[in-house]
């Protein structure tokens, strides 16, 4: 049984203190539930990272259900670090090709601004191996940083090349209003921005946020009954790699990334030039290099190149970040791989508004969790 | 984090114990008692050298709870010679002294306080390896 989206529905992505977890879900499962033309679904798969480090709750699934006006649904809380969202979704489809259940709902929620500062880097952390990693002081940023300086070294490249990646993510940014920042960035600010993990800067990593996004599914023969333009998930793949950074094979190889891509794109049957835009992982502009060079879109060593040549524009090659990414859209931690799948629908729908992508028919949405151990891709595509 | 917890650690952070795979000879640190190279058990006990070199290394100025007094301080990936990679704390040098390749001998530091009690948490951290000139 294929399976496809029917409704999407966000939340701007920004600090919203007057705004709790339940809320937040709330707000977005109203729109996805406005978008399908539904008022009920047989079940609920929550994405969320944080929710009990951060605000003390756990239990979600049966929390937001009942919040929501669901009670009596089956209702699960999904967790993979920042690859939560992804998760969700992925969690949902096999749901609904199960046959065991016909229209699922999955919602990725995050509420990173009920602590602050530090509370909160070590609350990320917890996405990584906190004997062997956490407990020597390591950070998300600094994560991203110890790949990012081994990268320059063995690869020959300078902080400035990576600089087009934010450049890229902050000129789509400027163009959605749900975004978290809406201000462009000059690639002179990149390489002197206030250092957070050397070499990773402000400027290079992506901000945290409080934000709710929810996608709705069901079978592809209901689908086409219930909505006017079906979006169909034809790929839909979850892998994982080492755990800790110190225990992979090659420190400059995602290949959660690369296997995650594989397999969803073997599903789908299609070759990367088929793939009209591609909403990738770029907490870090690291990261980001390495989501390109996996997935096989560029290679070994030269991800950096297609920020540099521009190829990652909206008129590029290859479109990524189409409504800012994570480093502009923000990244509200658990409800990131929700916000991607989101944004590749409206694409494909053809209502991205200022951010469309001309003709896309086929998308890709890359979620990746903690420093690579898990990584999950779906492939989006719309039929005439 | 519990007082349970740092005892259970306690051979790893002070005296660098991980495991040799019966089946294949590799060495590996932390301890997992599946071989990750042959999946063999791997439950013999060895203790690491401690030498070894810097394979990347950061500057962390956001630090997490528990580590703000610390900041600035750099976290280093250290590759034993023994062929692991272990995830450290670099001490005992200047912040800008840092480059990938650096010789480094591991050392037993706090790492950091604990909770309100207090409790003081020690572990490995790596320093330079002073090269003494070698007399006859
Ligand atoms: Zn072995």
């Amino acid at each position: 049984m294929d399976v496809s989206i029917i409704g999407v529905g966000q939340t701007e992505v920004k600090e919203m203190w007057e705004t709790s977890i339940r809320h937040l879900s709330w707000y977005a499962i109203e729109a996805a539930l406005d978008d399908a033309h539904v008022s009920k679904v047989d079940a609920l798969f929550v994405g969320n990272m944080l929710a009990g480090e951060l605000s003390q709750q756990n239990h979600l699934g049966a929390l937001v259900a009942d919040f929501a006006g669901m009670r009596g649904i089956e209702a699960v809380t999904v967790e993979a670090a920042d690859a939560s969202g992804g998760a969700a979704l992925r969690q949902a489809v096999l749901a609904v090709k199960s046959g065991m259940v016909k229209t699922a709902l999955a919602v990725g929620v995050e509420k990173m601004t009920d602590q602050t500062g530090a509370s909160v880097t070590r609350a990320l952390a917890t996405g990584l191996d906190t004997d062997y990693e956490m407990m020597q002081g390591l950070t998300t940023a600094g994560m991203g940083a110890l790949i990012m300086r081994r990268y320059m070294y063995e690869h020959g490249v300078e902080l400035a090349d990576f600089a087009g990646f934010s450049v890229n993510a902050h000129a789509n940014g400027a163009d959605n209003p749900l975004a978290m920042f809406r201000n462009r960035l000059r690639a002179e600010s990149f390489i002197s921005a206030p250092l957070v993990a050397d070499p990773v800067s402000l400027f290079d990593m992506a901000p945290l946020a409080d934000g709710a996004a929810a996608v709705i599914v069901t079978s592809k023969e209901r689908a086409m009954d219930m909505v006017p333009q079906p979006v169909e998930i034809v790929g839909s793949a979850i892998a994982t790699d080492a755990f800790a950074l110190h225990d992979r094979r090659d420190l400059l190889w995602l290949k959660a990334a690369e296997l995650s891509a594989q397999k969803a794109m073997a599903q789908a049957g299609v070759v990367h030039d088929d793939i009209d835009l591609f909403e990738l992982h770029d907490s870090f502009t690291i990261m980001a290099a390495l989501s390109l060079e996996a997935t096989g879109f560029a290679e070994r060593g030269k991800g950096w190149q297609m920020a540099r040549d521009g190829e990652i524009a909206r008129n590029g090659r290859l479109p990524i970040s189409t409504f800012g990414g994570l480093k502009a859209r923000g990244n509200p931690g658990g409800a990131t791989g929700m916000y991607q799948i989101v944004e590749v629908v409206r694409q494909l729908r053809g209502q991205a508004g200022a951010c469309q992508i001309a003709d896309a028919k086929i998308g890709m949405a890359q979620n990746i969790g903690g420093s690579g151990g898990t990584a999950v891709t779906h492939i989006l595509q719309i039929r005439d | 984090m519990e007082v349970s917890r740092h005892w259970r650690l306690q051979k790893q952070r002070y005296e660098l114990v991980g495991e040799t795979c019966d089946s294949c000879g590799v060495k590996l640190f932390p301890p997992r008692d599946v071989c990750l190279e042959c999946e063999a058990p791997a439950q013999e006990l060895y203790t690491f050298t401690g030498l070894g070199e810097v394979f990347s290394y950061t500057t962390i100025y956001d630090a997490p709870a528990g580590f703000e007094h610390n900041a600035p301080y750099q976290v280093a990936l250290i590759k034993l010679e023994e062929g692991p990679i272990v995830t450290a704390q670099l001490t005992d040098m200047a912040l800008d002294e840092a480059y990938i390749g650096m010789p480094v001998e591991m050392v037993t530091r706090k790492l950091r306080t604990d909770g309100e009690e207090g409790m003081i948490v020690y572990g490995y951290k790596f320093r330079p390896i002073c090269f003494e000139p070698v007399v006859n």
